[in-house]
């Protein structure tokens, strides 16, 4: 698939800016603090309905206004799909597909799939949990969007058995409060297991093709592994049985219950799972020098591409300032490995940082002005 | 902040649902800009609900009197309990035509984010209902989100031991939204088609 059209108003520095696409090989080139990012950052949030770089709404949303729009016309199998996306910060968000209004914005998940390349990448090696856990979250969705709805009712729930702890935890009241909590344990349980069996399926679909492609990026270094890290007893660290892991989870959650009650918060679940990386028999974290850990960075983003593209329906590659990041022997492997790719959208300071193979159509961002040279 | 009148109507506006600061303070100087005959219409109108209108002692859903119409219908059936989170689900599930027994009106879902247990539910209220033997059916009608899930897993714990089927509607419904929102069609299917319910 491809992007044919992207269009934004009251987007971040954005009054209102348009570009017209091609599959390819497209660069939008500007000095820092253009506008670069916040273009490719609105494409991210039409396959996402995320930024990759906030987690909340309101920076996308121009200063001084209350909504932003976005709209990306979708090219798969020679036909268009119109995307439309209002959002306004601490209200639901409005989206239309084809025209036509959808129920509630994550309906046009799946339309449009990417894979985005970007600085902050290295903190999925070098960074905390947290991040390894989106990175295989966001995957998920954006593999099959029903787990935008498993991700959110996971987290609801979670909210609300940590609310119940709180206001348990200090009275330790038996009868309807504890009763209550049996409730929420028992949907913790069936709402992790479906994550839980999404992430380990995920898992081991990701094993070879990271390795892969770390071996590919660093001109055959390697082995890499990743080990999900869970509550769930090992026998089963690899199931995807959702009632077996329900009643694994279940029986974590109970045996964490006095635990969880003195401190007010759920200390076992998916939400404190650990994706666990290495190269070469050493965790990434810690022990990997830069270069490794960006080729890392960048084998987990390629595997993702990979995992897209054989599901059908090839994501639009984005790559955001990533070649200024990298040595030339990693700058070049990248080039060669993202080439072919049915369309690829790149941004960087001057165009000397985009490797020679992947010259292509060329936009000028400056001063909030995006203009094609070629 | 405005002079002491305006900002108590702004304040009282603000704590209705749905209503936020910069909304009610566009209500507020709407109804200072408005006619007298206007604002006197809604004045009496919210006059009389507090007066006229209750909650049926034995559903809680709105009545006129002690109970209401449909607790008084002597045709409908009594074995048979649908429950459901507020007066307005009573209205969606009454256009369906599909079902012609009671209801109880719970009052909401719980919901410990917002302080909301069992006990701030009408569910002491229903399992006195339940006790005399007569109800041999209850349906959870609570809405398709995590709450309506958490309070029907709930209630159904509740009466487990008692030995009435407890069934919930069928699936179908739009998964994370409210009952009321759901059409007509839909909402007949879902009841046609529920199911027994294990917690
Ligand atoms: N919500 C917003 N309203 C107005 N300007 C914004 C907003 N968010 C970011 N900007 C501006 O956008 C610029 C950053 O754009 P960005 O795309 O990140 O630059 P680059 O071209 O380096 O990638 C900054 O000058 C910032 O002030
Ligand atoms: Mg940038
Ligand atoms: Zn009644």
């Amino acid at each position: 698939m491809y992007l044919s059209r992207l269009a934004v108003t009251d987007f971040r520095s954005y009054p209102q800016a348009e570009a017209a696409l091609e599959p390819g090989v497209t660069s939008f080139i500007g000095p820092n603090g253009q506008g670069k990012t916040n273009l490719i950052e609105a494409v991210g949030y039409l396959a996402t309905l995320a930024s990759h770089r906030v987690a909340h709404d309101a920076p996308l949303v121009r200063q001084g206004t209350d909504r932003a729009i976005v709209r990306g016309l979708v090219v798969r199998d020679g036909r268009d799909t119109l995307l439309e996306i209002e959002i306004t910060p601490g209200k639901a968000n409005r989206a239309r597909l084809a025209g036509s209004p959808v129920s509630r914005a994550r309906d046009i998940l799946g339309t449009l799939r990417t894979v985005l390349f970007a600085p902050e990448d290295l903190a999925i090696v070098k960074g905390d949990p947290a991040g390894r856990r989106d990175y295989l979250d966001d995957l998920l969705v954006a593999r099959a969007p029903r787990y935008a709805a498993v991700r959110a009712d996971y987290d609801r729930v979670l909210k609300q058995r940590n609310a119940l702890l709180k206001s348990a935890g200090n009275a330790r009241r038996a009868g309807a409060e504890l009763r209550t909590l049996d409730v929420w344990d028992s949907h913790l349980a069936t709402a992790g297991a479906e994550l839980l069996a999404g992430r380990h399926d995920l898992v081991e679909s990701l094993r070879p093709l990271v390795d892969k492609a770390y071996a590919a990026v660093s001109r055959g270094g390697g082995p890499t592994t990743l080990d999900y890290q869970s509550s769930v007893p090992p026998e089963i660290a690899d199931s995807v049985d959702r009632e077996l892991l329900a009643a694994a989870l279940s029986a974590a959650v109970a045996a964490s219950r006095d635990k969880d009650l003195d401190r007010g918060i759920t200390l076992v679940g998916p939400h404190r799972d650990e994706l666990a990386l290495s190269i070469g028999g050493l965790p990434a974290k810690g022990y990997a020098s830069h270069g490794e850990s960006w080729s890392l960075a960048l084998a987990l983003r390629l595997a993702a591409y990979d995992l897209l593209r054989a599901d059908g329906g090839e994501p639009v590659l984005i790559l955001d300032d990533v070649f200024a990041e990298l040595d030339a022997t990693r700058r070049e492997s990248l080039a060669e490995l993202v080439a072919p790719a049915e369309q690829v959208l790149i941004t960087a300071a001057v165009v000397g940082d985009v490797p020679e193979q992947l010259a292509g159509g060329r936009f000028d961002v400056a001063a909030g002005e995006v203009r094609r040279v070629r | 902040m405005y002079e002491g009148p305006v900002q108590d109507l702004i304040d009282e506006l603000g704590r209705l649902p749905g209503v936020g600061p910069k909304s009610a303070q566009r209500i507020a100087f709407f109804l200072l800009a408005a006619d007298p005959v206007d604002v006197r219409r809604l004045i009496d109108a919210l006059t009389e609900v507090k007066d006229k209108v209750k909650f049926c002692s034995i559903c809680g859903n709105v009545a006129e009197d002690d109970q209401c119409r449909i607790c008084r219908d002597e045709r409908r059936d009594l074995t048979v309990i649908c429950v459901v989170e507020e007066p307005k689900d009573v209205v969606a599930i009454e256009r369906t035509r599909e079902f012609r027994g009671r209801y109880h009106v719970l009052g909401g879902a719980i919901s410990p984010i917002e302080g909301v247990g069992p006990d701030d539910l009408r569910i002491r209220e229903l399992m006195m209902r339940l006790a005399d033997g007569t109800v041999t059916e209850l349906i959870l009608a609570t809405d398709p989100n995590l709450e309506g899930e958490a309070t029907a897993t709930y209630l159904a714990r509740m009466v487990k031991e008692m030995g009435i089927t407890v069934t919930r509607l069928a699936s179908g419904l739009p998964v994370g939204g409210d009952l009321e929102y759901a059409d007509e069609v839909t909402l007949g299917r879902a009841f046609e088609g529920r199911r027994a319910y294990s917690s």
